[in-house]
């Protein structure tokens, strides 16, 4: 497949992230043309598109908008449909292996503001918020000043390019919590809380922000909207597969030559990415690498042709997530990498429900003295184990994310971890180990 | 062995590691009536008041450097909330420091990625050279030091940040250096990021006010370098091979008059990047073009949305110049 720049294409001009270069390469053409145009039929070409959301669970962008309850024509609205409607921007990237997000809103904050104010009409919202990641400072700088940029030219504020419609953007910055990507979580940090899951139903799309209808979108996914509305629904489809169209920033990171973001069609394999950035360093091969972060179950060398989209990447066995391509060789252990990002999650569990919480303060005692060499012949089990009671039993995503390192190295690389236990304990495997694949007690 | 060095036995991190809020230190700036003034106005930005907490919560930090009780206090009576309430939530986020801190926060990535390509060597040297570990600071007041979880710059691997800004693909000795620099009051430019100012100044900004005094010195901060090699390293293979997305079809009926301005001359030696910008423009003349994206267009008549002249001020390969500790490797000079 060949590259295909969209939301990249403007990164290499000259002072991209402002205003005066965005309205040169066609900045906000797309909203006037969007304002031409009812929220529903926005609603319905963002359908028709194809386009899914960037964040990593990949659920139908349109669709999702369409969720929002809207006052019928002629009835007094009553319940969610009577009260205000919110867009929020999940901004916090922080998933290990993901630097996507960053460096569009550094590079071009523009195409985020556009989407986001293109979005927030087709739902009919007055208020938008983007929940930037507190670390991410430049980012967050750049678009604050896009914001002020935008309301100055009258993109933004009271009767939006005289459209009669009112919307107010607020840059908001987290303060260091990878929790407050989980988007129900990050609707109680915006308001004022400690960042922790909401139990759901009901959807933020019914009950969010304050209790009222909220969209919550990915920032690739919102400033992909403007492309969508001036290329029309068949030219984003006209790349990617059917199911899972469009252009797609792919991060690769690690052991390859040239890393970097590398923007080609959904469906563009691993073997070809790897070709496009150098190759494993020079004198070195692939061992492991994830298809869309730590999260993401680790794929092998045998998984390079699978076409990275949502479904065919679920289809091996994975998540395509947030196309985070962290690449490992062969002089990398898995098992300590493991045990670092099951640290990660041990750090940044909320603490609200106890499978995750303990789950993954467990799991990084028992990685450690593996590790270290004191690991024990039952500690494969016991690791698969507390996988087992922490996937499908946790109250959000990040207990399930904590477990796909672990389970998907035992798969693949069992011999690493037996390879860590002692003479001893190494000789009493054949009579204890029970091991059974992460799911199978459930 | 692995590159990787792990964990030293022990010293696994978990969530369960917490310290209470210190008491105050005697000599902490005041919390003032301006202040309060400036929590106010962020309170207006929201539909409900409670939504400027964090915001209010790096105010705080902006003048004290760190959370202190009388920052907590302030907080809940501004939002009518309880001392404990605001401490749950400042309790909760890495951010938010229970200690003061100092002039400069020294973030060290040792999540996975960075750690493997060395992020943990660069740890344990600036650890030791400072004589300090995790989220403590040196005894001049002059950094505080942290291990990072992933600071999304996993292309720039191993990263360290100060005060959030990007300090990219660090090794020991460059680490060391630009931690050298930090202890003698020197601001060593980040490579992604904004002229330093220091931890304070930087928690103003998420608190979402300005911390420049004047319009030359935001726009500066705004301006500081973005786009390295990694982050363009795509759009400029695309360049060098000739691909793009398919042609936009031409504006649809219905679009704005004002639609995407004529080229101004049909001259030849645009990048790809802006080829795909000018589809639009492309695409009404030559209908092939919307075919799909296999097709090499050598021949085609190159529509071009500015002058070749304007390429002169593009990110280049020239690293920037300038005391940057060695740091500056790979990050082009942006405009």
């Amino acid at each position: 497949m060949p590259l295909t720049p969209v939301l990249t294409q403007r990164f290499a001009e000259p002072r991209s992230w402002t205003l005066e270069t965005y309205e040169r390469l066609d900045g906000y053409q797309a909203l006037r043309q969007a304002l031409t145009m009812t929220p529903d039929e926005l609603v319905t070409l963002v359908k028709d598109s194809g386009l899914r959301g960037r964040g990593g669970a990949g659920f139908p962008t349109g669709m999702k908008w369409s969720f929002i309850p809207q006052p019928k024509p002629g009835e007094t609205p009553t319940g969610p449909a009577a009260a205000p409607k919110y867009l929020v921007v999940n901004a916090d990237e922080g998933e290990p292996g993901t630097c996507k997000d960053v460096p569009l809103m550094m590079a071009d904050p523009h195409s985020l503001v556009e989407g986001v104010i293109i979005a927030a009409y087709a739902i009919r919202s007055h208020f938008a918020v983007i929940y930037v990641r507190g670390e991410a400072v430049h980012a967050h700088r750049r678009l604050v000043a896009a914001v002020q940029e935008a309301y100055a030219a009258g993109y933004l504020g009271s009767d939006v390019l005289g459209s009669g419609w009112d919307l107010e953007l607020v840059v908001h910055a987290g303060a260091g919590a990878y929790i407050c990507g989980e988007e129900t979580a990050l609707l109680d940090s915006l308001e004022g809380y400690r960042g922790q899951p909401r139990l759901k139903p009901p959807f933020p799309a019914v009950a969010g922000l304050y209790g009222a209808p909220t969209v919550i979108n990915n920032v690739e996914t919102l400033a992909s909207v403007p492309f969508v509305v001036r290329g029309g629904a068949d030219w984003f489809k006209a790349m990617g597969p059917e199911k899972s169209p469009g252009p797609k920033i792919f991060s690769l990171s690690g052991r390859v030559v040239r890393p970097g973001q590398y923007e080609a069609p959904m469906g563009t394999t691993m073997r070809e990415l790897l070709d496009m950035a150098g190759g494993v360093r020079p004198g070195h091969e692939l061992k492991f690498w994830t298809p869309g972060g730590s999260s993401t179950p680790y794929f092998t060398p045998e998984h390079l042709d699978v076409p990275l989209d949502f479904d065919s990447v679920a289809k091996a066995g994975s998540m395509l997530g947030t196309t985070a391509l962290m690449v490992f060789d062969e002089t990398d252990s898995i098992v300590e990498a493991t045990l670092r990002f099951t640290e990660f999650y041990a750090h940044e569990s909320c603490g609200k429900c106890t499978p995750c919480r303990e789950g993954t303060y467990w799991l990084v005692q028992i990685l450690e003295r593996l590790v270290h060499g004191r690991g024990r012949a039952a500690d494969l089990d016991l690791l698969t184990d507390t996988c087992d009671n922490i996937l499908g039993r946790s109250f959000c995503a990040l207990g399930d994310g904590a477990t796909s390192c672990i389970a998907s190295s035992l798969k693949y690389f069992k011999d690493d971890y037996v390879a860590l236990l002692p003479p001893e304990e190494r000789a009493r495997l054949g009579r204890s180990l029970r091991l059974e694949p992460v799911g199978a007690m459930s | 062995m692995s590159a990787l060095p792990g964990s030293y036995e022990g010293t696994a991190v978990t969530g369960l590691d917490s310290s209470p809020v210190e008491p105050a230190a005697p000599d902490l700036p005041p919390l003032t009536a301006q202040h309060a003034a400036e929590a106010a106005e962020i309170m207006a930005r929201y539909p409900q008041a409670r939504s400027a907490l964090l915001p209010m919560l790096h105010l705080v930090q902006s003048v004290q450097g760190y959370v202190s009780p009388d920052g907590v206090g302030f907080c809940a009576r501004l939002l009518g909330l309880t001392k404990a309430e605001v401490g749950a939530v400042a309790t909760f986020y890495t951010m938010y420091k229970r200690h003061p801190t100092g002039r400069h926060l020294v973030s060290v990535c040792t999540n996975t990625l960075c750690a493997v390509l060395g992020g943990q060597q660069v740890y344990d040297a600036v650890s030791a050279d400072l004589g300090v570990g995790h989220d403590q600071t040196t005894a001049d007041g002059s950094i505080t030091l942290e291990h990072a979880e992933c600071l999304a710059a996993c292309d720039y691997a191993p990263v360290v940040t100060v005060d959030y800004e990007f300090y990219d693909q660090q090794d020991v000795e460059s680490a060391r250096t630009l931690v050298a620099a930090l202890r003698r009051g020197e601001k060593p430019p980040p490579t992604r990021g904004a002229p330093l100012t220091d931890f304070r100044g930087i928690s103003r900004q998420l608190a979402g006010l300005s911390q420049h005094a004047d319009a030359a010195a935001e726009r500066a901060a705004v301006d500081g370098p973005s786009a390295g090699v990694p982050t363009l390293i795509g759009v400029r293979l695309a360049e060098e091979r000739d691909e793009r997305a398919p042609a936009m079809a031409a504006q649809q009926p219905g679009g704005p008059d004002a639609g995407t301005p004529a080229p101004e001359a049909p001259t030849g030696g645009g990048t790809g990047a802006e080829r795909a910008g000018d589809a639009t423009v492309a695409a009404a003349s030559n209908p092939a073009e919307r075919s799909g994206a296999e097709q090499v267009h050598t021949d085609a008549p190159e529509p071009a949305g500015r002058q070749p002249a304007e390429r002169g001020h593009e990110g280049t390969d020239t690293p920037p110049t300038g005391p940057g500790a060695g740091t500056n490797s790979s990050v082009e000079r942006e405009v």
